[in-house]
Order: C-alpha cells, then sequence, then structure tokens
C-alpha cells in the first residue's frame, strides 16, 4: 500500500470526528488490557519469562546469518525450498513466478502482516489471480478494501452494522431476507462463503510467527484454524517470513509462543499453532506436495547494525497498541500505513524513512506503557526519542517546531536565565488568568489552545515554592 | 529463480557487516551448533513441573474452560461406545472418519451399532472425525497431533466434530516434554510434516471482540481421555 504516514496530521484529525470508529475503539480499551492483565496474574512466572524471551531473540540476531543458513539447510533436507528476497519487489515477483507456474486460479491466505508490508494482494490481483484473505478479519477489510487496522485483530475498527452491510453488499447469491444481526450469523456465512474457497484453492500463502534453525519449520498461530486449511489444502504451500523470525530450537520457539498470546488476547495459548515442515511425506494421505519459503529483507539487515536492532525482537502480538492511549483515540488507520500503534511508531520510519513518516515518533505522550506491557521489552520510547532526534537533524520537521525547540535550549541552558525569565512569565500569565483560571486563547499556542484550555499559573514557579518549603522546614 | 542466489548473498553480506563479523569465526559456529544439539529447555512454569495425577488434573480443566468437552474412560475399548455416544448426544449423524492409526483403527467398532466408520484423510463431507494425539501438554491443555497416514491433519480441522483420544500416559506437564518424547521415536533434528498443537475447538473474536466458536475449524471438540490412574 501507498503510505499515507506523512499526512499523519490529517488522518488523526479525520480518526477523532469518525463517530463508527470511536465506537469501536471502546472495544480496545477494555478488552485486551483486561484479558493480558488476567493472563499475567496467572502464570507467575510471565515477566521471567519475558526476560527469556528476549534473550533467546537477541542471542538469535546475533547470530543471524549462521542460524539463517543452517535453517536453509533443514528445509531443503525436508524437501522445501527457501527463496531469498532483499526487497519487497523481489518478494512479490517470487511469490507471482511460484503462483504462476502452480497455474493458481484462486488463492487463499492466511493473515501475514508481512504480505501486507509488500503489498502481495495487488499484486496477484493485477496478474488476474483471485486471492481470497482466510482470517475473518483479513476477509472483513478485504471486502471493504480496506487495510488492517491493527496487528491482530485487523477489523477492530468495525462494529457489527457495518460488517452486516458488507455482507449483503458482497454475498448477492444468498437470500436478501436472511437475518444477520447478531456476530454467530456473521461468523457462519463468512464460514460458509470461505469454505468453498480453501477447497477450491491452488495455492496457500501464509506467514509466519517463528522460524526454527534446529528443524526447519515454520510456525503459525491461529485461534480460527483458517491458516490450516489454506496450508494443508492446496497443493502448493508459500510461506512469507522476514529474516528475524528466526530461533534455534522448537525449546526456544516454545518460550517466546508462553509469552505471544498471553502478550496478544489474553488466551494461555492460541488455539492453534502450527509447526510446518517440508512438504507432504511420500506417505501423508493430505498436505501440500510443495512447499516454498520466501525470506524477506527489506531493510531488516541493516537495521540489525543500528541503534534500532532491538525493534527487530518484535514477535508482533499487538501488546503496545492495545495499552496505547494514542492508538485508542485514533486508532491504527491514521498511522498511514501497514505497523500501527506504538511499535509502527519506531518500525514505519525504519523501513520507509523518516521523510515520510516523521510524524509517527511525535505521537506519543512517552507514558511508558508500551514498554511496560511489551513481552520482549523493546525500549519503544527510547527509539522514539531517537527517531526525533534524527527528523531534528534531517531537518525534516517544520520550521516552527525546530525555532521553538532552539529558542526553549537557549534558555534551558542558561538555568538563571531560564528563572528568572519563567518567573516574570508565569507571573504575568497568573495576573491575566486570575479570573477565569483557564486560558482559551494564548498567542503563539492556538494550535494547543484550540482543544483545550490551558489552566493558568498560580503566580510561583516550582522553584520558588520548593524553596520556600525547603526554608519553612528548617525554621521549624 | 533468477535473483534469489544475488540476493542471498546481499542479504547475507548486510548483516554480516551490520554484526560485524565474517560468518567464518569458529567461536560462533560453535556457540550455535552446541545449542542446537542441546536445545536445552529455558524455563519451565511450576505448574508444568507437578505429579502425573496433576497434570491430568491440570490438563482436564484446562481443555474445559477452552470449551472442549473431556470424558474419561477405563479403557481403549470403550472408545467406540463413547464416540457414539457424543454424537447421539449432540444429534449428529453417526458416522466418523479417522485415519489408519492402527491403536484406532483395531478397536471392535462394530460394538458401536449403527455408527458407520471411515478410513483415510478427510474429505468436505465429512461430518465427524477422530484422531489420536500423540502426547498432550497439561500446562495450557494442549494436544500434539502429527500427520501422517495414522492420522492425517485434515481430519483436525475439516469436520465440524473432532473427537481425540489421548492417553493419560501421554499427558505430560510442559511442551518440552512432548518435543522430547517425539525426538526419542523420530530422532533428532527431524519433524513430521505438520505438528498441530491444538487447544480446543475453533474460535475468532474478530466482530466486536466478540468470542463466537467454529470460526473455520471444528466448532466442537471432544477429548476421551483413555486410561486408569
Amino acid at each position: 500500500m501507498e503510505p499515507t504516514s506523512h499526512a499523519f496530521k490529517d488522518n488523526v484529525r479525520k480518526a477523532l470526528n469518525d463517530d463508527q470508529l470511536q465506537r469501536a475503539l471502546g472495544n480496545v480499551k477494555t478488552g485486551f488490557i483486561d484479558k493480558r492483565a488476567k493472563a499475567r496474574a496467572a502464570l507467575p512466572e510471565f515477566d521471567q519469562l519475558r526476560d527469556q524471551a528476549r534473550d533467546i531473540k537477541d542471542h538469535s540476531l546475533a547470530h543471524l546469518d549462521l542460524y539463517l543458513e543452517e535453517y536453509e539447510r533443514k528445509v531443503t533436507y525436508s524437501g522445501g525450498h527457501v527463496h531469498w528476497a532483499a526487497t519487497a519487489a523481489e518478494a512479490r515477483e517470487i511469490i507471482l513466478d511460484l503462483c504462476t507456474r502452480a497455474g493458481a486460479k484462486t488463492v487463499t491466505k492466511g493473515k501475514s502482516m508481512v504480505a501486507e508490508e509488500i503489498a502481495l494482494n495487488d499484486h496477484l490481483e493485477a496478474q488476474g489471480i483471485e486471492v481470497v484473505e482466510t482470517d475473518l478479519g483479513e476477509y472483513l477489510i478485504q471486502i471493504r478494501g480496506e487495510t488492517p487496522s491493527h496487528i491482530i485483530a485487523p477489523a477492530v475498527h468495525l462494529n457489527k452494522e457495518q460488517i452486516e452491510q458488507d455482507f449483503r453488499k458482497t454475498h448477492t447469491d444468498l437470500p436478501e431476507d436472511r437475518s444477520l444481526d447478531r456476530p454467530e450469523q456473521l461468523v457462519n456465512e463468512a464460514r460458509t462463503v470461505l469454505r468453498d474457497k480453501f477447497i477450491a484453492a491452488d495455492v496457500g500463502i501464509t506467514g509466519a510467527n517463528l522460524l526454527i534453525a534446529e528443524t526447519g519449520s515454520s510456525v503459525i498461530v491461529t485461534n480460527e484454524g483458517n491458516g490450516d486449511l489454506t496450508q494443508i489444502l492446496p497443493r502448493v504451500h508459500i510461506v512469507i517470513a522476514t529474516i528475524e523470525k528466526i530461533v534455534p530450537t522448537r525449546e526456544d520457539a516454545m518460550t517466546i509462543l508462553r509469552v505471544l498470546a498471553r502478550s496478544a488476547t489474553g488466551q494461555e495459548f492460541t488455539t492453534y499453532t502450527t509447526f510446518s515442515t517440508g512438504p507432504k511425506r511420500p506417505d501423508d494421505p493430505d498436505g501440500p506436495e510443495e512447499y516454498h519459503v520466501v525470506i524477506l529483507d527489506n531493510g531488516r539487515s541493516e537495521m540489525l547494525g543500528t541503534e534500532f536492532r532491538e525493534v527487530l525482537r518484535c514477535i508482533r502480538c499487538g501488546a503496545c497498541m492495545n495499552h496505547c492511549p494514542v492508538y485508542h483515540a485514533i486508532g491504527g488507520h491514521a498511522y498511514g500505513w501497514v505497523y500501527p500503534g506504538p511499535i509502527g511508531a519506531v518500525l514505519t520510519p525504519s523501513l520507509i524513512g523518516v521523510e515520510k513518516a516523521g510524524h509517527l515518533p511525535n505521537a506519543s505522550t512517552f507514558c511508558g506503557r508500551c514498554e511496560a506491557v511489551c513481552p520482549m521489552r523493546i525500549p519503544l520510547p527510547k527509539l522514539m526519542r531517537k527517531l526525533r532526534e534524527r527528523e531534528f537533524e534531517k531537518a525534516a520537521s517544520p520550521w516552527q517546531q525546530r525555532a521553538g525547540i532552539k529558542i526553549w535550549a537557549f534558555f534551558a541552558k542558561r538555568p538563571r536565565l531560564y528563572r528568572r525569565s519563567t518567573n516574570i512569565l508565569i507571573a504575568i500569565l497568573a495576573r491575566f488568568g486570575r479570573r477565569r483560571g483557564t486560558f482559551r486563547y494564548l498567542p503563539f499556542a492556538g494550535g494547543w489552545t484550540k482543544y483545550r484550555e490551558l489552566p493558568a499559573p498560580q503566580g510561583r514557579t516550582f522553584h520558588q515554592l520548593w524553596r520556600e518549603q525547603r526554608n519553612e522546614r528548617v525554621h521549624k | 529463480m533468477t535473483y534469489t542466489e544475488d540476493s542471498r548473498n546481499k542479504i547475507m553480506n548486510t548483516i554480516r557487516s551490520s554484526l560485524g563479523v565474517s560468518g567464518d569465526e569458529a567461536e560462533r559456529i560453535t556457540r550455535t551448533s552446541i545449542r542446537l544439539d542441546q536445545h536445552k529447555p529455558n524455563l519451565i512454569p511450576e505448574r508444568a513441573r507437578k505429579t502425573q495425577l496433576e497434570n491430568i488434573a491440570l490438563f482436564r480443566n484446562m481443555m474445559e474452560s477452552q470449551s472442549a468437552t473431556v470424558v474419561e474412560l477405563k479403557g481403549m475399548d470403550d472408545v467406540p461406545g463413547a464416540v457414539a455416544g457424543y454424537l447421539r448426544d449432540n444429534n449428529l449423524a453417526a458416522e466418523i472418519r479417522m485415519g489408519s492409526d492402527p491403536i484406532l483403527t483395531e478397536l471392535t467398532w462394530s460394538a458401536a451399532l449403527a455408527l458407520e466408520t471411515k478410513i483415510g484423510k478427510a474429505v468436505p463431507q465429512d461430518s465427524a472425525a477422530l484422531s489420536r494425539a500423540f502426547g498432550a501438554a497439561a500446562e495450557t491443555g494442549t494436544l500434539f497431533l502429527l500427520s501422517g497416514v495414522d492420522n492425517p491433519t485434515t481430519l483436525n480441522f475439516l469436520p465440524e466434530t473432532h473427537i481425540v483420544v489421548l492417553r493419560k500416559v501421554d499427558i505430560a506437564g510442559s511442551y518440552e516434554e512432548v518435543w522430547e518424547q517425539l525426538r526419542e521415536v523420530q530422532g533428532q533434528r527431524t519433524m513430521p510434516r505438520t505438528v498441530n498443537l491444538i487447544s480446543g475447538p475453533s474460535r475468532t473474536a474478530d466482530i466486536e471482540q466478540t468470542i463466537i466458536m467454529g470460526a473455520h475449524g471444528p466448532r466442537r471438540m471432544c477429548i476421551l481421555l483413555v486410561g486408569t490412574t
């Protein structure tokens, strides 16, 4: 998809005025947070497991070249094929080529953020291949022509009335008078429609939550079982995964899986966790005849050598956005590309450039909840701060902001001058604001006061109050 | 592929320059091969380190909280009757699909009157399937099912009803114990085509975060827990 992250401010304004969206976001604020808290409380070792999961990924990244080679060896040994794609365009070409060679008319897809990242569907559809998303949430946004608004709940921005309308518009061969007001009815209808697609598909494409060097296995987790029907019924199974998904062993995979579902949906474990290794074996009555893994880099190998390496630990659980006050207010689409929320604010500028997505790291209150809940302990606020610095260095931010920061820095570096001038400023503001107690408008701060009122200062600075209090104590 | 070899070199070179390594460092190679060979477990939660009796109870609890039905049976001979009974109680057709697992096929199915049994992988028309789990981890109520002619993977996903036979002796505390059992049977560093870790019937929460059962996989799941304790 074409990023709109550069238009972040406009996106935000639209999101805040979208009543449907605001209603749907109400579900995020409570559901995910409570469920994760319960799952964490039920497993006393949870935080220790997070430390270990972080260490596993750090170890894997530090030996990434060797584990990828070992993984490739094992996939090949089990009869599968590994394809390397340095860029999104290469990955699209490789997958299109595999689909064409399989004579594919219909392709089913399990949910994959990497497929979103490389805009795979558009590319295949342009060649006349029917691409069907099978995860219910992904299917909903596919028929609406939208992109996911959340990493694990792609349709979290929708309400069921909207879904009912979309189903009536899309599934026109079903009776018009059918009842669709209950979620069960909507799920059933999707099940019936998609069942035929599963059976008709020539190629199934899934992502991978993990790749295992020990055995050459790819791992997916789903609750619906759609990923499994996608990969066991068609003749060809294609996995699209990025280089940083690798872990050494099954044991390492289990430690990460122990924190994944609990952080994401608050489940003890996802309903289906599937390990796939190569194509079907000679005696197997079912499974794909071909197994391909497309390993995509798309800038990650370079990130590995920068201060953003820690982002590569991300396991895409979505906990950071579930706990983010900014995401709660604006939803995922406002972020303008594939990855929303705090992880998106760090990943997007790193992948598509600070010039195109420089606003995203500014959309943070630095409250620190994202880092506090991240199962891989990624220091998201620290990394956002680094991106802000980078944006400033590259002069990508507007001149008013740059000038403002420079003026502030001038005073901040001269404490005595800073104190004296704030004393004066605060005394003036206190006098003017005494009657109302707040300011509805302030010169040079119109953007801020447009949405909120500034409480008037009481007349003295913190330093003054502190000094007075200390003096009182000394005299007592 | 035309550029996959070039891309592979490019990716590997960038990774190595980012890490400041050549890839030939003996110490790194030794470290990774030891890790792969030893495949040491990391922290195993305390709840997964209990007695066999506690494991069985925990497995049952977890499975039930994940919306599966658990039925305890004394011996394998009780399986056909329990399958017929479960289908009848849920008003389902008296037919069951299973693979070639001798532990299942050699049971006296004629004892379950009017129950039709079919052998082989699942087809879209099948309404119910029977599998045998290789093992299970009690810690989250998770079954391990292996692909192959004995228990084809399609049985786990296509039919609306999935019945799974699990012997109590095959229940472990942790996932890691089950992987170790699999290594004993199939060897180091190898896997069947598909290993399914299953914790209850299919579900979705994609519509307003309401959990609805039977998204794409089975709508209902029944575990036949076999053995005396």
